[in-house]
């Protein structure tokens, strides 16, 4: 090879670099070690970390994810395969995007669907963005202050550079969910949109329907943030209020994917037909072919960044393709019956649990309704209670007070189906020893 | 189109692995639930699995055919990665559980970083972007802070040139500010004179992809250094052609103050037709303070293992902030790190030998195959134009109409029309994973393509013919959109 293109050594390919940037030192990275030698390494770092029973959501959640998903999507044709760029040699792709678009907007009660965003969080500062171009008269948006933090953060760092100002709403204290008093005690109603989350970062449902006709009534986007395995039980944001959110936004992670640590995840968005042009990211279309038989593209081209540029809609180059293929098998095996098990289930074992803490004088800290995660108020500091359930292999929520320091004795507690009434027993026998301790130290 | 999974459906069919039936839901007011169930496909599991493993068969991906699509770096993904950041105590760990109990993975993390910044040659690196895309915007952020934290208001512009990706201008849009554009030279190098004019107290810095997205080394690169530092920009390194030059030549040592690293191309981490990707950033040291978070850190004990947490806005006031609701993208992060481990030091440079070797040989076959090269003169990168100006002109057989011949001799297209100053331009990275023998065969498709093109051009212009659709019609797709089922 290296006659055919005419020099002496594989260096001489790399002459037209100047000599003095050759550094080929890399003293941070370590000897190559073969598959055999890191696979003990990962296994025994993995074994490390250890498998736990988890009581924690905010956020992400653990569902039970059929066999079948990964080992699907994980096909070299759908793991090694790039963005649908040449439709004709994609179609696999291309098809189960459309298909996903369409489960996504179903549940979602909306008219379209992108192919999705990085994650949740970035999902809702996209949208945010997007409602602030189509309302074209103001850059204010209303964030209530029970979105969780995270999610708060990073619209924060994606939207401030482009002159959005963000203002937070404060919770009821009783009930955990936005005031509709203090909404209207607003000094200027002139934001392009309110955030809507169901549940909230707390675990509270909202009064979705009359927030999203107060957004509406004052000329507002609403923005739903949604849960989809909670939209299996709950009213889809395209039927909130009289005219239902305009976009709904949301962690795809609950539908077939793992953990994993925080990612990856997937990003979900939908909107109102008539709003689809000013939507981000990449979105698959049936069309038909050349000989009038139907096919899939990616449509909508003209928004994106590698034809408008400086004036695409946002920057975002991929979508989470992999993982959305997961959660479109996922749902498709559970299907309609089976992810409403799943929300049932979840929402069943959650009431279980506070029923059987209740004898301990643990309590939800809020009256609002809830789904699979609420607040519970300990009355003693929560993170020796966690600690000594750690020791059990439990881990048993998440201590709130870096989130407020309102919820300093606070533990927001999820529920799934993955949990039987035997986790649920060892959960309580846990908390209530430890209980015992805090209360009376030895 | 196979039929839709919503076509297979029939009412009443499900899995036989569903959770257990609970009916009622008393804690909830009948307001706030759905009044009908969700209109998802109701189908056995084998429908399930039949009907996606058939859409499978209907991709070309690298496990099946050769793949040069230029500027995305489609080598092969060993199968040990996905294998070893898929164990189960890996995939079940919540991003919120206590540092203590993900000590394995939050070192795989840390080791990563360091990896990069070996690599990189940054000072610091931050693995929170999920995308390169993100990581250019978390760039741009932190080059935007940096000019304020010293009290700098009036650098309003981002300079890119004409052959940049066009996530470069939209992410400078994101970040606020305006994008001007420099132009290439003939020789493909970014015009000096024009970037000396361009630059002013209105720079906040420079977008430069090197090798370039044209396939050639940007052989000034220390003048260009040199004519943004002096005007008191920064120069920001967007990673999506490190293939070309890992292990061989650091960004750092080249000037630049930012870069970003597409760990879906030069970490082998899968495309996954369309995502997840990565796209770690790495910093010089005066603007390690602004890295988004969270970041890993490694705290020594006396006595005991070193502990490793992720630290975030709390413990790092000055960053950019949080680009994400957790750690980025995890699973892909680990993928990066067990390639990473198996390449070794020794590896890397490799990498970018063996792509650039596969890239020049290619390149020397189609000039002699009859091909017109974009760039004549110079040494191919990891990838390189060929242009088919003069073939429209003959036979009026466009690069579109070549690539989508291409696809009927069984290879991907490389990529078409970008970058956008070569007319007709097919852009082709064939990586350093592919055999010799590949190599030949892509040349000699090449040349049957060519062959055709000048005896039978409406052969050409109307494929594919083998492909499961014919050419499909974007116009249409546009115009009457349909991008959801509905019954």
């Amino acid at each position: 090879m290296l006659d055919a293109i005419g020099v002496p050594g594989i260096d001489d390919l790399f002459d037209e670099i100047p000599a003095t940037l050759k550094d080929v030192q890399l003293p941070r990275v370590p000897a190559g070690a073969r598959e055999m030698e890191i696979t003990r390494l990962m296994q025994a770092r993995a074994a490390q970390d250890g498998r736990w029973s988890s009581f924690i959501g905010a956020g992400a959640y653990e569902h039970y994810v059929p066999a079948a998903v990964w080992q699907i999507v994980t096909r070299g044709e759908f793991y090694s395969a790039y963005t649908p760029y040449q439709a004709e040699a994609s179609q696999g792709t291309l098809q189960l995007l459309y298909e996903y678009q369409s489960m996504i907007a179903g549940l979602t009660g909306l008219d379209a669907a992108n192919a999705s965003l990085y994650d949740g969080a970035s999902a809702l500062a996209e949208a945010v963005l997007m409602a602030v171009r189509l309302h074209k008269s103001s850059r204010r948006v209303l964030l209530p202050a029970s979105l969780h933090p995270h999610y708060a953060a990073t619209v924060r760092t994606i939207v401030s550079s482009q002159g959005v100002e963000l203002v937070t709403l404060p919770w009821c204290p009783q009930r955990g969910t936005l005031a509709l008093q203090a909404l209207d005690g607003l000094d200027d109603h002139g934001a392009a949109a309110l955030v809507i989350a169901q549940p909230n970062a707390l675990g509270a449902l909202e009064d979705v329907h009359a927030l999203t006709d107060w957004a509406h009534a004052h000329g507002m986007l609403a923005i739903a943030l949604v849960n989809p395995v909670a939209l299996a039980l709950l009213a889809p944001p395209g039927q909130w209020g009289a005219r239902g959110a305009d976009i709904a936004v949301g962690e795809g992670q609950p539908l077939g994917v793992p953990l994993s640590a925080g990612g990856p995840y997937f990003g979900f968005m939908t909107c109102r037909g008539a709003h689809v042009r000013q939507m981000p990211g990449r979105i698959a279309g049936r069309t038909v072919d050349a000989t009038g038989a139907p096919g899939f593209t990616l449509t909508l081209q003209a928004r994106e960044q590698h034809i408008r540029r400086s004036k695409a809609t946002s920057n975002i180059c991929t979508n989470q393709g992999l993982v959305v293929a997961a959660a479109t098998v996922h749902m498709a095996l559970l299907g309609p019956a089976g992810l409403q098990r799943v929300a049932r289930a979840s929402h069943a074992g959650l009431q279980r649990l506070i029923a059987l803490l209740r004898p301990l004088g643990v309590r939800p800290r809020f009256a609002a309704p809830c789904f699979h995660e609420t607040v519970l108020d300990l009355g003693v500091p929560v993170q020796p209670v966690l600690d000594a359930m750690r020791e059990r292999g439990i881990l048993g929520g998440l201590h709130l007070a870096p989130w407020s320091g309102e919820l300093h004795e606070a533990l927001l507690v999820c529920v799934t189906e993955t949990k039987t009434e035997a986790d649920l027993d060892d959960y309580v026998q846990a908390m209530s020893a430890a209980l015992a301790h805090a209360r009376h130290p030895a | 189109m196979s039929t839709l999974i919503f076509e297979r459906s029939r009412p009443g069919r499900c899995s036989a692995q569903l959770a257990p039936a609970e009916l009622a839901c008393p804690g909830i007011p009948e307001a706030l639930l759905r009044q009908a169930p969700p209109p998802l496909p109701e189908a056995s599991e084998l429908d399930v699995v039949r009907h996606y493993t058939a859409l499978s068969q209907k991709n070309f991906s690298i496990d099946t055919q050769f793949y040069p699509l230029g500027s995305c770096t489609m080598k092969y993904n060993p199968r040990a990665a996905n294998a070893l950041a898929m164990l189960p105590e890996f995939l079940a760990r919540h991003p919120l559980a206590p540092a203590a109990t993900g000590q394995g993975v939050l070192a795989c993390l840390y080791e990563l970083q360091e990896i990069l910044c070996d690599v990189s040659g940054m000072a610091g690196v931050s693995l929170a972007p999920m995308a390169g895309a993100q990581g250019e915007f978390a760039g741009v952020a932190m080059i935007r802070a940096w000019h304020r934290s010293r009290g700098d208001h009036a650098r309003t512009e981002i300079i890119v040139p004409d052959a940049a990706h066009g996530t470069n201008p939209a992410t400078a849009t994101m970040c606020g500010y305006a994008v001007r554009e420099v132009p290439t030279d003939r020789s493909g190098n970014v015009d000096l004179d024009r970037l000396r004019a361009a630059v002013g107290p209105q720079t906040a810095g420079l977008m430069l992809t090197n090798p370039s997205t044209l396939g050639v080394f940007e052989q000034r690169i220390l003048d260009i250094r040199d004519i943004v530092h002096a005007a008191g920009g920064l120069l920001y390194y967007d990673g999506a052609n490190l293939n070309a030059i890992v292990g061989q030549v650091k960004p750092g040592a080249m000037g630049f103050d930012v870069i970003h690293v597409n760990l879906h191309k030069t970490f082998s981490t899968p495309h996954g037709g369309g995502g997840p990707g990565a796209g770690p950033v790495g910093v010089a040291e005066r603007l390690l303070p602004f890295l988004p978070v969270p970041i890993v850190l490694r705290r020594e004990r006396p006595g005991a293992a070193p502990a490793y947490v992720l630290a975030g806005e709390s413990e790092r006031p000055h960053s950019i902030g949080r680009l994400s609701a957790f750690m980025g993208n995890v699973g892909v992060l680990l993928r990066a790190y067990v390639y990473a481990r198996m390449l070794g030091r020794e590896g890397m440079g490799r990498v970018a030998q063996f792509a650039t070797l596969n890239a020049n040989y290619l390149m020397v076959e189609l000039r002699n195959a009859g091909f017109e090269l974009a760039y004549p003169a110079r040494r191919a990168s990891h990838e390189f134009i060929v242009t088919l100006k003069r073939l429209k002109d003959q036979t009026g057989v466009s690069a579109m109409d070549f690539a989508k011949r291409l696809l009927d001799k069984g290879v991907h297209a490389p990529t078409t029309y970008f970058p956008l100053l070569v007319p007709e331009c097919l852009l082709i990275e064939p990586t350093e994973t592919e055999s010799k023998e590949t190599l030949d065969a892509f040349v000699a498709a090449m040349k049957a393509v060519l062959e055709e093109a000048r005896t039978n051009p409406e052969l050409v212009k109307s494929a594919p013919h083998t492909m499961p659709v014919r050419r499909l019609d974007d116009v249409k797709a546009a115009r009457d959109l349909d991008v959801a089922w509905k019954t």
